[in-house]
């Protein structure tokens, strides 16, 4: 009697051990059975708060997965938390949600300064930083940082394209560049330096910083203006962007504008700026543009539009934003149904390093997506184009950037 | 010397900014002998209720004086809600009063309309005056408006009895009272006045610029600096101010070799920082003498 | 025991004791607290005890922020020492401030000590000082364990660090504040003309009140460099020293202690207004700002006196 007592203990204990130890496993990286964590850390406040549509674009890509019967037959549970472009209050948020909200992950997070605060803690930690929102190149380090992994093309390898194309059009010109003074910028240079080769210095005629605080870039534009170059290289966000192509048209600069992939949107920049003042503007995308009439009836562009009016309606679809947070979050999803046997964070690394040949619903046709165990930038080929006043007219077919990067 | 010129230009054209917004720091200042950080935040807000009317349809010179009327009264409502219970508080807690209104107001701002930058249309059209560009029409209209602005300020604290009772009862509140003033009520006419001030400034200014909400921040700073460097207790200083500090950022930018382009804003800062240390009531004001 | 010393004693025990029953995440805030309130007490020694204005100290926190970070980086410097090399680099800088500021009054020196805070980042961006400052890439330094092998996790030992010193800072301030040149300080708050005229010398106290608070801002800097092992110049803007002007008022300008309540408020308050509402977390923030303000006009400090004062009146 006493026997079978203390043998039914045993089983007891032992079936509730492994219970314990069953879902303590299985809780101990973000992942349950009915749920994944994923954390996402973005600026829905401060001087980059204008981004948060990106975020909330991939808050509601996560609704429709889930309504769709999420991954892996799991729901997702996405935990997100402001930082203000602040490292740190990057650092903080990213640690709460590794430590205190246990996530799986962490997707998305924007800008150069905040993902670099939180470079080393990810890899130490060993927490996917799973296609972070910039295109500092540096985040493409698989050596080094096998944790961590960018999406969109980086800034070098775009700078190398433009440079390439200068070289191939305008051997001959001189090149004034206007950059905004941070990493963002900065980078963008070091790709078209690295591009023109020796002849950078002979080429560049000048390189007008702005500050995110400065009002206007007026007196930029006027002053690469009066430096005699005939090539204008636009590296600036939207706003300035904008304000950059209205200058040089009202004074009459009367250079071949080529203006970076962040500020080519027709209906956030363009039309402030004026169509007629862009009109024969140049630029390099990845991605379509909802504004563009070539893309009416689309597939992609229209399973797109779909989701914006049923699951994100406040969304702006003129922004290129929204189309980018579609575009990443897509990439995630996919990356997650390759990692359902192997749902662990090593898995999802694994599987993030293994893509071939994916394409998302707003790709520019022919761009695909690639990685593998030495490559992480999935995002490395771009179409150059350029505006005719109406849209913008894709030419010279997709370029691959990545004999560029190092 | 085009250069120097075109940038002398274009540094006025900004100056017309910061000269707009100068004169409704110093407007708020003569009403309360305080500096309003929200200040930028309220013309923004203005700016984008502008925005919405005219998104309505409401033509251009019926939305921008609905505007006015609207600032006036919630800048007035707004003092005398939210300052009422505080009266008697040190400044420090005042200014953390303002703080609180900025973050109120641009949150709000941004969860209303969203961050992305908006076009903002211009009275005067977007056509160059005297051709090649050296001065927008709307630039010119922007500074012609402003200088209109200072004038009725002007002849409003100088010639009317209103003006007079809000001066007193800034600078002496108590002996304002004794003489039959109400205070509060001047103070809270005082920041309706800023906040149309402002209005003005932001609708002038939203087109050059775009219209989002974090776009009033720096100009703030600019404009404090030249209502600063004029003298927070001169409009025309201010207005002044203004204009000096685009041309003066203009120019080194362009001409300080190596550290100039990155440092405009802190050298503009310096240079009133400067002017400050020998001229502390500004190259205009008067000099406030204290009484042992 | 007076009632204070009691209410102290609890205090100080909780600080010692929480980092044991607390996740390392938690651990971290409050060490967030903790450097927070060291910069408060550096401004609150300028502006409660003195009378000058800063907008500010963000510069003095940055300054101390970077010597830390360039020291261990570039120059394998224990992080123990980066803290008196931070302290008195700080120093120097705010004396040399501190006197151009004595011809400022007021709402000018505000405006001063505000163009101080935005002129910080752009200047930490120069290209010129970019071998040291690493530009707008920022500085990555790593944490240190503790030390002697003992059972500490990073996160408590640097706790434990800051807790430290912390409160010899703290010591020492309460020592400035109640000898004679604390004394003439306030007396300099209270009425210059009349300090002056009685024999204290306005302008070298003004400037060392300057510099005093440089350094208590400059070595929380320097800790929070370490504590957070990253800087750049995004990380200094103008809203760390608003940030730092509210917790101080919210704390109780004039009251040494209030600074604790002041980081706190610094550090939570804006994650409790974000878990609110996430889009009108700015909204939420400065709503609760007010209220406070309404409820506290004087701040912490202020609103514990009035407290003490009716009890005592019973």
């Amino acid at each position: 009697m006493m026997n079978n007592i203390k043998r039914l203990g045993g089983v007891g204990a032992a079936v509730g051990f492994s219970i314990i130890a069953f879902t303590a496993a299985a809780q101990e990286n973000g992942v349950t059975d009915d749920t994944i964590k994923i954390g996402l850390v973005q600026p829905f406040s401060g001087p980059a708060s204008a981004y948060s549509q990106i975020a909330y674009t991939n808050e509601a890509y996560f609704k429709m997965i889930n309504d769709n019967g999420g991954v892996c037959g799991r729901q997702i549970e996405l935990i997100t938390y402001d930082d203000g472009y602040s490292p740190p209050k990057t650092v903080e948020q990213t640690r709460k949600l590794v430590e205190s909200d246990g996530v799986f992950l962490i997707f998305n997070g924007l800008g150069t300064p905040t993902n670099s605060a939180i470079h080393k803690y990810m890899n130490a930690k060993q927490v996917p930083q799973l296609f972070v929102a910039t295109g500092a190149s540096k985040f493409g380090d698989p050596e080094n940082f096998p944790w961590t992994m960018g999406w969109q093309p980086n800034y070098i390898a775009e700078g190398k394209i433009y440079a390439r194309y200068i070289l191939e059009n305008h051997p001959d010109s001189k090149i004034g560049i206007l950059y905004q003074n941070d990493d963002y910028g900065k980078d963008y240079i070091n790709g078209l330096r690295a591009g023109f080769g020796e002849k950078a210095d002979s080429m560049i005629v000048m390189e007008q910083p702005y500050e995110v605080a400065d009002p206007t870039v007026d007196s930029q534009i006027i002053n690469l203006k009066a430096s005699g170059a005939d090539v204008f290289l636009n590296i600036a966000t939207p706003k300035f962007a904008a304000q950059a192509i209205k200058k040089a048209a009202e004074i009459s600069w009367d250079a071949v504008h080529i203006v970076n992939s962040v500020s080519n949107s027709v209906g956030s920049v363009l039309k402030p700026a004026g169509f007629e003042n862009a009109v024969g503007l140049i630029s390099a995308n990845y991605g379509k543009d909802p504004q563009d009439p070539q893309w009416e009836g689309d597939a992609g562009l229209k399973k797109w539009s779909d989701f914006m009016d049923k699951y994100y309606p406040d969304g702006d679809k003129t922004s290129s934003f929204t189309v980018y947070g579609y575009g990443v979050t897509q990439t995630l999803e996919y990356v997650l149904k390759s990692s359902c046997d192997n749902l662990t964070r090593e898995g999802v690394m694994k599987a993030a390093a293994s893509i071939k040949d994916f394409e998302t619903d707003t790709a520019l046709p022919g761009i695909k997506i690639n990685t593998s165990e030495t490559d992480f930038y999935p995002i490395e080929q771009m179409q150059l184009m350029k505006f005719n006043g109406e849209r913008w007219e894709l030419f010279g077919g997709v370029i691959d950037g990545s004999s560029a990067t190092n | 010397m085009e250069t120097f010129i075109q940038q002398v230009l274009a540094g006025i054209a900004t100056g017309g900014i910061y000269a707009c917004m100068a004169l409704a720091v110093v407007m708020i200042y003569q009403a309360i002998h305080h500096l309003n950080f929200a200040q930028g935040e309220m013309a923004m807000f203005s700016t984008f209720i502008a925005w919405q009317l005219l998104q309505w349809g409401v033509p251009y010179w019926l939305a921008f004086g609905l505007t006015i009327v609207i600032s006036l009264i919630g800048g007035f409502v707004l003092e005398r809600t939210v300052f009422k219970p505080i009266e008697n508080a040190p400044v420090l807690s005042h200014i953390v009063v303002f703080i609180a209104l900025f973050a109120i107001f641009n949150s709000l701002a941004g969860f209303i309309w969203d961050f992305t930058i908006k076009p903002f249309p211009s009275p005067f059209g977007n056509a160059a005056l005297f051709g090649e560009g050296l001065i927008g029409a709307h630039q010119a209209g922007m500074i012609v408006i402003t200088l209109v602005v200072l004038l009725l300020l002007f002849a409003f604290f100088r010639y009317t009895r209103i003006g007079l009772a809000m001066r007193a009862a800034a600078a002496n509140p108590e002996s304002a009272r004794l003489v039959g003033i109400r205070v509060g009520t001047m103070t809270g006419l005082g920041w309706g006045m800023a906040a149309a001030v402002g209005s003005v400034a932001g609708i002038l200014i939203a087109p050059m610029v775009f219209l989002e909400p974090n776009m009033m921040l720096s100009i703030l700073l600019y404009g404090f600096a030249g209502a600063v460097l004029g003298g927070l207790t001169s409009p025309g200083g201010a207005v002044l101010g203004g204009f000096t500090v685009g041309v003066v950022e203009n120019l080194a930018g362009t001409y300080i070799p190596v550290v100039g382009a990155e440092l405009k804003l802190p050298i503009a800062l310096f240079l009133i920082v400067a002017v400050l240390v020998f001229k502390p009531s500004g190259l205009f004001g008067h000099r406030v003498v204290q009484r042992v | 025991m007076s009632p204070a010393t009691i209410s102290s004693l609890i205090v100080l025990a909780a600080l010692v004791l929480c980092p044991f029953f607390l996740s390392g995440f938690t651990v971290f805030q409050l060490n967030l607290m903790l450097i927070y309130a060291i910069a408060i007490m550096g401004l609150n020694l300028l502006t409660g005890f003195n009378g000058q204005f800063s907008l500010g100290h963000g510069a003095f926190y940055a300054i101390g922020a970077y010597t830390a970070a360039i020291l261990m980086d570039q120059y394998e410097i224990s992080y123990v020492w980066t803290l008196p090399v931070a302290g008195v680099i700080c120093f120097v800088s705010g004396f040399l401030f501190g006197l151009p500021a004595l011809r400022l009054e007021g709402v000018y020196l505000a405006l001063a000590t505000f163009a101080l805070a935005v002129a910080t980042p752009q200047m930490l961006k120069l290209s010129l000082f970019e071998h040291w400052t690493g530009g707008v890439q920022g500085i990555v330094i790593l944490k240190p364990d503790a030390p002697f092998g003992l059972p500490l996790s990073q996160d408590q030992w640097l706790y434990f660090f800051t807790l430290a010193v912390g409160l010899l800072l703290y010591w020492a301030a309460r020592n400035l504040v109640s000898s004679r040149s604390g004394r003439a300080m306030m007396a300099i708050r209270d009425n210059p003309l009349a300090a002056r005229s009685m024999g204290v010398n306005v302008a070298l106290y003004k400037s060392l009140a300057f510099g005093v608070s440089a350094l208590y801002t400059g070595m929380a800097g320097a800790l929070g460099a370490i504590v957070i092992q990253f800087v750049a110049p995004d990380s200094f803007t103008f809203v760390l020293s608003v940030a730092l002007l509210v917790g101080l008022v919210v704390g109780g300008v004039g009251w040494l202690p209030g600074a604790i309540i002041g980081g706190a408020f610094i550090v939570f308050v804006p994650n409790i207004a974000e878990e609110i509402s996430k889009g009108l977390s700015g909204a939420m923030y400065g709503v609760m700002l007010i209220l406070l303000i309404y409820v506290m006009p004087t701040g912490a400090g202020g609103l514990i006196r009035t407290v003490t004062d009716r009890l005592k009146r019973r």
